[in-house]
């Protein structure tokens, strides 16, 4: 079975006033259909810019480079007329802030019928209009007909989230990015977006990535997991493994720092991420790390398989004996 | 919606009114109506009866209280159309005010026309490509604009056009003043185009400045915008998101502004109207001060203040009517 | 936040970012990056120079023809060696007469702007703040006193002032610099206190004053000590603002007579304008050119000053890096 969404060696970076920024340097992954790959990490890790990179997203100051397959469609350096076709079709996002991310001064059901129309050439409007009606009871929005004729600000938040997911999902996309769709709602809210999304998933078999920073989403949602640092990715596994036996320092850092019953205290990863206009030699985490040697310094480790899943840390076979 | 446009309606007689009142006062200390009549017609000065007749008869009484009966009997004589003749030559004031307003109309809604297709396209066309070269021409060329005064550019081009032109060419490209040559009667849509040219140029210039930055700041606003991004991620096209995304966005403030804009057309021409001699309201109001002329110049602000009044319901009607989000209450 | 130099080093080479930029320092960094406004900036600088050391960079008296008439005809001579911009109708110098006249506009504009910026700093920050019943007032009366077309405000202002009889002995005679600065003033705070009460509003909502208000500052010294120094910005745009508006309407108002004019060959930007109306029909261009052209660089390059001004301190503005 091929992948759904295929990366090879992404790089992203920006031209900025002070010099040239790194956020992706070189990363490699397969989502398959049907799965859901949670993507986890810091702010400035780079997890939304490498897929914002992918869907050709970023503006004029962004460079991308390497390779991002959707099914045979080569999306880095395609043309606009490619990236067109496949934005919205085959492959759809949704954002944080579903507010700010839906046009206010359109109606809602328009906003999903427009993403019909742009890709499904032979609907008529009325047609799309009917499906806009259709997904956005699939989503859960009760009395659609009425609602699909208000505006963005009408609607609360999880609401709102649901109008991005029917948009999203309205042509049946083979990959559906969620960028941090839970942040901006409430706890009650997160869990019945995230089971929207589950379902939809099931039964459309849509390979899905979460990204996220919050451990307890991947935890309830994701197959598999891939932590991302410095714009790098230090680890990935199924997601019980990453839980129970992580290898890398950096996501055994995150899963101490957790808050749990029974501890006194919070236990935080000490330092800071690293700037990155100048980023590190070496492993980017080694200033945080309570492991790293010189031969931390020298060239960037790659992924490799230690015990459960496969980690970006040269020390990982040693690190594992002392644990 | 009808009833936000009643109430503000209504909120607006009082508002015209504690306005009106307070130019009433003003105008009064400013033009000293009475000192402007004796100046105008200088052997009635000499009769003290005549000049009592005349302070009864308008009105002019001194002190607080003489000022609020002078300012109530005025305002009943304008009601109902009993209105003061001019001081100088006893004329009605309507009929010149009339026309002032027309041709100040004319040539306030063609500067606006020009003004505003004109400075949009360069607002977008700036927009597109922020801080390249194109943005950069618009923005200086905005500038500049705005720094050319009318009372210089009018000057400029009255010696570029008509004196030096003539001088090169024999005869001047454009007229320098008035609306027709004198002594012409009845319309001539031709004739009245080549006079209005100089005054639409001089006050279009500052009107394209003016919205190519309106549209360029607007424009970049939305493009910067989290839904601008949803549109282009749904694989629209280009064309589809800059239009029915980004403009329709981006016009919502503009049309506002517009709005304000014109309204203050009809007393805001007064530089242009004055250095070419054009027989709008500016005119009107330079010829009333220089002559101190208050029974013109009460007119002339009622009708100045009330277009302000209403163009700016106008304005937010528009921006209600355009943005869902705004709750007219 | 402080670094030590040791620990710079070691700390560069493994990319963690020590230096920070205050922001006064980012806002010069972006400023100077507007090349428009830096030269801006160099042009105001010789101008203001050539203005203030005026004896000195002048070549004849404010007032005094190039030479005798009786010597050879000196009224309007187009420009040559002895006087650079040509002469007006008393054979006076323009290029001198030029300096002088933006001594005036100048010094109009400065006075102006400093007043309506005090006044209007004060006023603005005191409505955004205090918000209510007297924001709502303040609001209301700028907001029709702007709704109403400049010039015809000023104008009547003007008149009321001048005819009062104990304002003049306060403020001067009708056609004195003193009488235009009040004029301008009057009316020139309002556009600032808007601005100011726009920005108070913003950063009245921020954590910071909500933590002086429960350490128990007063209004007052959360108006000095907080919410100013953080909209300094936006003050100093204001500032060019003002200056450029005042000096625009000084010259509106000159240009129809209604400015100051304390005879005896003086004269401001307005004035020189003014008088080359004059000059159009029989075709002295210099007079018209040159004065023109002058206001209009002077408007532009404090133009350019606000505008580099407001992009550099405009938080929006701020390369984000992730």
């Amino acid at each position: 079975m091929s992948a759904a969404l295929s990366v090879r060696d992404l790089r992203v970076s920006f031209k900025t006033l002070l010099g040239t920024v790194q956020a992706v340097r070189g990363i490699n992954f397969d989502v398959e259909p049907g799965e859901v790959l949670g993507v986890v990490g810091e702010s400035g890790s780079g997890k939304s810019v490498s897929f914002l990179g992918i869907m050709g997203l970023l503006g004029r100051s962004a460079v991308i480079e390497g390779s991002a397959k959707v099914g045979d469609v080569e999306l880095v350096g395609a043309s606009p007329r490619t990236m067109r076709k496949v934005r919205g079709s085959e492959m759809a996002m949704i954002f944080q802030d579903p507010l700010s991310a839906l046009n206010p001064v359109h109606r809602v059901g328009a906003q999903v019928a427009e993403m019909l129309l742009a890709h499904q050439h032979d609907m008529t409007k009325a047609q799309a209009r009917a499906r806009a009606i259709e997904l956005l009871d699939i989503v859960g929005i009760p009395q659609p007909d009425q609602r699909a004729r208000q505006y963005a600000h009408e609607f609360s938040g999880g609401m709102r989230q649901r109008v991005m997911i029917a948009m999203a999902i309205a042509n049946n996309p083979k990959v559906l990015i969620a960028d941090e769709p839970t942040t901006a709602l409430d706890v009650t809210v997160q869990a019945q977006i995230l089971e929207v999304i589950d379902r939809i998933r099931k039964e459309m078999g849509t390979a899905v990535v979460l990204i996220t920073h919050d451990l307890g989403v991947v935890a309830r949602m994701a197959d598999r997991v891939q932590v991302m640092y410095a714009g790098r990715v230090v680890e990935r596994g199924d997601v019980h493994s990453i839980f129970q036996q992580p290898d890398h320092p950096y996501t055994r850092g995150l899963l101490h720092s957790l808050p749990g019953l029974g501890r006194e205290r919070l236990t935080p990863i000490p330092g800071a991420p690293p700037n990155m206009l100048q980023p590190p030699s070496g492993c980017a985490f080694r200033a945080r790390c309570a492991h790293a040697t010189e031969a931390c310094a020298g060239e960037l480790p790659e992924l490799v398989s230690v015990r459960r899943t496969e980690t970006a840390c040269v020390r990982a076979t040693e690190l594992e004996v002392i644990s | 919606m009808l009833r936000y446009i009643l109430r503000r309606l209504l909120w607006a007689i009082p508002t015209l009114l504690l306005v009106t009142f307070v130019v009433y006062c003003a105008l009064r200390i400013a033009t000293n109506p009475l000192a402007s009549y004796a100046r105008s017609n200088p052997r009635l000065a000499k009769q003290p009866a005549k000049m009592a007749q005349y302070i009864e008869v308008n009105g002019l009484w001194d002190g607080p209280g003489g000022y609020v009966r002078g300012y109530l009997k005025w305002l009943t004589g304008f009601v109902t159309g009993d209105w003061q003749p001019s001081i100088k030559g006893s004329r009605p004031v309507w009929p010149n005010l009339k026309d002032a307003l027309v041709n100040s109309v004319r040539l306030g809604l063609v500067a606006s026309a020009v003004g505003i297709l004109v400075g949009l396209t360069l607002g977008v066309f700036a927009a597109l490509r922020p801080g390249k070269l194109r943005d950069t021409v618009v923005n200086t060329g905005a500038l500049i604009g705005f720094s050319v005064q009318p009372f210089i550019s009018a000057v400029l081009l009255q010696l570029l056009l008509s004196v030096q032109w003539s001088k090169w060419f024999g005869e001047p490209l454009l007229p320098t003043s008035g609306m027709y040559p004198p002594g012409h009667k009845g319309f001539d849509l031709f004739l009245m185009l080549k006079y209005m040219a100089m005054p639409v140029i001089v006050v279009s210039i500052q009107s394209v400045a003016a919205y190519s930055r309106y549209m360029r700041a607007s424009l970049l606003d939305v493009l910067s915008s989290d839904y601008l991004r949803t549109a282009r991620a749904k694989g629209i096209s280009e064309r589809r998101v800059l239009v029915t995304h980004a403009l329709r966005n981006a016009l919502v403030p503009i049309v506002t502004l517009a709005a304000l804009d014109i309204g203050l057309v009809v007393g805001g021409l007064i530089i242009s109207e004055g250095v070419f001699e054009y027989p709008g309201m500016g005119m009107f109001f330079l010829t009333a001060q220089s002559n101190g002329d208050f029974p013109e110049l009460m007119p002339w602000m009622v009708v100045i203040t009330s277009s302000v009044i209403v163009f700016n319901l106008l304005a937010d009607l528009a921006y209600a009517w355009l943005d869902p989000r705004i709750r007219l209450d | 936040m402080t670094d030590t130099t040791a620990s710079t080093a070691s700390d560069a080479s493994i990319g963690v970012l020590t230096e920070s930029i205050s922001p006064r320092r980012m806002a010069l960094k972006r400023y100077m990056n507007n090349r428009a406004a830096v030269v801006s900036a160099v042009v105001l600088l010789v101008i203001v120079l050539f203005v203030a050391l005026a004896p000195f960079t002048t070549r004849y008296g404010i007032n005094e023809s190039i030479y005798d008439a009786e010597e050879a005809p000196n009224q309007f001579l187009t420009p040559f060696g002895k006087a650079w911009f040509g002469t007006d109708g008393n054979g006076r110098d323009l290029y001198s007469r030029i300096i002088f006249g933006a001594r005036v506009s100048l010094l109009i504009g400065l006075f102006t702007g400093l007043i309506s910026v005090a006044i209007g700093t004060v006023v603005g920050a005191f409505a955004g703040l205090k918000g209510g019943r007297l924001d709502d007032l303040i609001m209301r009366m700028t907001d029709i006193a702007l709704a109403l077309p400049f010039l015809v405000v000023l104008v009547i202002a003007r008149g009321v002032l001048e005819n009062v009889s104990w304002a003049t002995s306060v403020i001067g005679e009708s056609t004195s610099v003193r009488f235009t600065v009040i004029l301008l003033a009057v009316f020139g705070w309002m556009g600032v206190a808007r601005l100011v009460r726009g920005q108070v509003k913003q950063l009245k909502e921020r954590e910071f004053v909500e933590a002086a208000r429960a350490l128990g500052a007063t209004t007052p010294r959360i108006m000095f000590r907080h919410l100013l120094p953080n909209a300094v910005g936006q003050i100093m745009v204001a500032l060019t603002l003002a200056v450029v508006g005042a000096i625009t309407a000084e010259a509106t108002l000159s240009f129809f007579g209604w400015g100051p004019d304390a005879g005896s060959g003086m004269t401001s930007l307005g004035l020189l304008i003014r008088d080359s109306k004059k000059a159009v029909p029989p075709g002295y261009w210099w007079l018209v050119v040159f004065p023109g052209v002058f206001f209009v660089i002077l408007s532009l390059c404090i133009n350019f000053i606000g505008d580099g001004l407001r992009d550099a301190v405009d938080p929006k503005m701020q390369q984000e890096v992730k």
